[in-house]
């Protein structure tokens, strides 16, 4: 007999049961609508501007294109969950902020994911590999100048974590 | 690290928390979807709608029968039927709402909807479109032809008569799509007290507010717009906004329940305005001595099928159709024409870019035939300190520093020594090529029409202050530039400061937030009420502090007298509380004078203008085509940087967009029909796209701005494009004289 298949997903640290109408859904959808995390955004809803980037076992993934079946039992972060607990904003959040890399704040919540993901592999990127890093998501207001400016300036806070 | 760049809204967004129109929910909410046909030009027989009536979750399907008020819209003509009725125009033209009580079910009921047509014929070429017995789009309209701007200055037989040689050359440049990352959405209901609250992502509340008023036949008072956080506009969020939030309005307004309504990318792709293509046939007549003698220009713009602003932006056009240089005899018309393609309208830039690829590309042309650089050529026939443009305008007034921002960039880049290097299409290997462009600007609207904005600012009991504007936050830190400006003014800081997001209701009829004139219209009006609120709160100290209400200085948070006594800000204000009067106040800042005489195409334009230069560094593939950008610089006077952070994401922002303009973007039409409708199949610039981008600030306080400051947001934008194709003929030695650059490679 095979393992029942889980019926758990654990999103930003907690737990979340799944009936088996959930496990049908869009990850996009089930994450905006059943659970009120608006973060991630739809943007083009085929899986290219990135807009819709959260996190599965700390690797990036176009909830557009993910059914909720997909990433049973898996660790999802959405951007709602990167800050600490008590609400202090997550280095690279921070840097963010100081580097100007934020205007209409619409690719941000996947642009952080993405730079967060490569960060956790990469915590000493060269300019070149941490541009690279955020190819495939879109900003059609920074020209990503800055957001590379935030990326490398936090990359020492996860030098420290290792 | 430089000073650390803040904006009001910063924690919001890069924690998730900041909610955009589609994360809105209102309990009993109903979700609306737009019905196309598939017709590009036709006569419509009738939109049945029963089959969608009836289907699954359906509460109500709209069409043009339910609209109470007026079904035109527009901000210039109104030529929107804003439910399709007597025809379709183009692609987009949306014939129905389906409202259901959950998205999918009014997506699926929408393709249940028939629209019963008689095929038109289809006017797709603007030239076509202007010949005798063409088609109309709009029969009442009498003509194809929505506008024709002239210019006529001096004597152009003569100035060519008098040039050593002639220059003849076409441009043309493509539809270009905005996409913002957000597309479009609307969230309205109708409140207890009868008022219509609409929410949505725009970038014109006011225009918004006439839209959806008219549209159901409500009182301007009826209708409240309460601004929302948006996903980016850069000029594409206006009419079709605003068409999005009337036809919601009109949901609310019949169910009786709040309605949303939130676009897929390809119906904000197929149905919103673009940039519009260009025709530009240039002669320049150049003399001996390297100066041009008379420019002439027939330019023609494809409207598509409706007016839109294309009246103004052909004017924008008009007014800098011979860039930044000086030519005494110039004969040029600029037309819009309606077609049946997408309408076109505001985009940042705003009939600049197109005019720009053309005029920088044609003084590069000039100067190679007149034996001198392109940098010699500009400098012998750019406009200077008391200069007359094209216009018959005298620049004057504010520093006028072309010259200085040429300079800027071409130490920058190096400049002398790598256009020495350029391939221009010999050597091994890949070719090089460094290009610039330079342009002026006019600030804010200009001649175009009534161009004033109002700020409310209101202190607290407790020395808190709220501020509210007329300026929309479309993403590029306009709030935070307001806040700024008045903590300098009232010499607090800027945490004492709430901007409260501004209503419709509550703020004057401001215009609307594009042309770059947030900063400098809103930071006129901001500067006036805090002189005002100056005033009284110094009037209500003076006496105590021993000096006249006018000599008292407010910085850090104290009102100082000049021997030095002083007196908190919180409790000056409580004093003036006390004694039963408010500080508060109501600032208008209304645009300096300008003038327009629309027969002769002269007069007064703009009443202040940026000046700015763009250079390019790029490699072309030998044999693929494929442009790589190495470097890109920019210098721009913005008379003052008020927020050095999102001052430079304006100027990276607006490269940028430019250089994908140059590059490879283009809305792809196959008769009529737009084939690019989302990111796969209409590229924009992503971050291995673009080169490091280097930004020069220039900063001569423009004494016409009550701040000093002046603009970036479309400077920016606006000559990319021309610098890479001059960077392009540098390394290839061939000449592009349509966008995008080398065929889009």
């Amino acid at each position: 007999m095979r393992p029942a298949a889980p019926k758990t997903l654990t999103v930003n640290g907690r737990s979340v049961r799944l009936t088996a109408a959930d496990r049908q859904k869009n990850l996009l959808v089930f994450l905006r609508e059943d659970l009120d995390l608006t973060g991630a955004k739809r943007g083009c809803g085929i899986g290219v501007c990135g807009a819709c980037t959260v996190l599965a076992d700390n690797r990036p993934l176009r909830a557009c294109r993910t059914r909720v079946a997909d990433v049973v039992g898996r660790r999802l972060t959405t951007i709602e969950g990167l800050a600490a607990p008590d609400g202090s904003l997550h280095p690279l959040q921070q840097a963010f902020i100081d580097h100007g890399a934020i205007q209409c704040g619409y690719c941000t919540p996947g642009m952080v994911l993405t730079a967060h993901a490569f960060l956790l592999k990469h915590p000493e990127p060269t300019r070149q590999e941490a541009r690279k890093a955020i190819s495939a998501n879109l900003c059609r207001c920074t020209g990503y100048q800055q957001i590379i400016d935030a990326i490398l300036a936090a990359a020492p806070a996860y030098k420290k974590k290792e | 690290m430089k000073e650390k760049a803040w904006r009001n809204d910063a924690e919001a967004k890069v924690t998730g928390r900041a909610r955009y129109t589609d994360d809105l929910k209102l309990a009993g909410m109903l979700h609306a979807v737009p019905v196309y046909g598939d017709d590009v030009h036709a006569k419509i027989i009738a939109v049945d709608t029963e089959a969608a009536a009836k289907s699954r979750g359906v509460v109500r399907v709209v069409t043009a029968r339910d609209v109470p008020g007026s079904n035109r819209g527009g901000q210039i003509l109104k030529d929107v039927p804003i439910l399709a009725d007597d025809k379709i125009r183009y692609h987009g033209d949306v014939a129905a709402v389906v409202v259901a009580e959950t998205r999918p079910q009014a997506v699926a009921a929408a393709r249940r909807v028939r629209v019963r047509t008689e095929p038109l014929p289809k006017i797709l070429d603007p030239d076509e479109a202007l010949a005798p017995g063409a088609p109309l789009v709009h029969e009442e309209h009498g003509t194809n032809l929505i506008h024709r701007h002239v210019i006529r200055r001096g004597d152009v037989a003569r100035g060519f008569s008098e040039s050593a040689f002639v220059v003849d050359e076409e441009f043309r440049t493509p539809f270009v799509e905005h996409a913002y990352l957000e597309p479009e959405a609307a969230l309205c209901h109708v409140r207890e007290d009868g008022v219509v609250e609409v929410r949505g992502s725009m970038q014109h509340p006011y225009s918004t507010r006439r839209f959806v008023a008219e549209f159901l036949g409500l009182p301007l008072a009826r209708v409240e717009i309460v601004g929302t956080p948006m996903g980016g506009g850069f000029g594409g969020k206006d009419d079709t906004a605003a068409l999005v939030c009337a036809r919601t309005a009109l949901g609310a307004w019949l169910t009786g329940r709040p309605v949303k309504m939130t676009y897929d990318r390809e119906w904000s792709m197929r149905e919103s305005y673009k940039r519009h293509p260009y025709r530009m046939r240039y002669r320049m007549g150049v003399g001996a001595d390297g100066l041009i003698r008379a420019v002439r220009c027939r330019i023609v713009a494809d409207g598509g099928a409706y007016c839109s602003v294309s009246p103004w932006v052909t004017w924008r056009s008009t007014v800098q159709c011979c860039g930044p240089y000086v030519v005494p005899h110039v004969d040029g018309e600029v037309s819009s024409v309606y077609t049946n393609h997408v309408f076109t309208g505001a985009m940042r830039g705003f009939g600049s870019p197109q005019v720009n690829f053309a005029v920088e590309q044609l003084v590069e042309i000039a100067a190679e035939k007149a034996g001198l650089s392109g940098v010699e050529f500009r400098r012998r026939n750019m406009v200077r300190q008391g200069s007359t443009t094209v216009t018959g305008q005298v620049l004057e007034g504010h520093a006028v520093s072309m010259s200085e921002v040429l300079d800027r960039v071409l130490a920058a880049s190096g400049y002398e020594e790598k256009l020495a290097r350029s391939s221009r299409g010999r050597g091994e290997g890949d070719f090089y090529g460094l290009g610039l462009a330079m342009s002026y600007r006019g600030v804010s609207l200009g001649a175009e029409g009534t161009d004033v904005c109002a700020a409310v600012v209101s202190v607290q009991f407790d020395g808190s202050v709220l501020l509210e504007t007329g300026v929309h936050e479309n993403g590029q830190g306009a709030e935070s530039v307001m806040i700024l400006l008045l903590a300098e003014e009232l010499g607090v800081d800027r945490g004492a400061i709430v901007y409260r997001r501004p209503s419709t209701s509550s703020v004057p009829d401001s215009g609307t937030t594009v042309a770059s004139r947030a900063t400098i219209m809103g930071g006129g009006a901001v500067s006036r009420a805090a002189a005002e609120v100056r005033l009284q709160m110094a009037g209500a100290v003076a006496d105590d502090l021993g000096c006249r209400p006018e000599e008292i200085r407010f910085a850090g948070g104290r009102l100082t007298a000049p021997g030095g006594r002083s007196v908190g800000f919180a409790e000056a204000a409580q004093r003036l509380y006390r004694d039963q009067k408010y500080p508060y106040a109501l600032g208008v800042f209304p645009a300096p004078h300008v003038d327009w005489d629309e027969s002769r195409g002269q007069g007064r334009a703009y009443f202040t203008w940026v000046y700015g230069c763009q250079a390019v560094e790029l490699t072309v593939g030998r044999r693929t085509g494929k442009i790589r950008l190495l470097n890109a610089w920019a210098a721009h006077d913005v008379g003052r940087a008020v927020n050095q952070a999102s001052l430079l994401g304006q100027f990276y922002g607006g490269m940028a967009m430019g250089a994908g303009y140059g590059l490879f973007e283009q809305a792809a039409m196959e008769r009529g029909r737009l084939r690019s409708l989302n990111y796969d199949t209409y590229r924009i610039p992503r971050s291995t796209d673009l080169p490091e981008m280097t930004a020069i600030v220039l900063e001569n306080r423009d004494p016409l701005s009550p701040s000093g400051a002046k603009s970036i947001g479309e400077p920016a934008n606006e000559i990319m494009a021309p610098a890479i194709a001059n960077a392009y003929y540098h390394a290839t030695g061939r000449r592009c004289f349509r966008l995008p650059i080398g065929g889009g490679k």
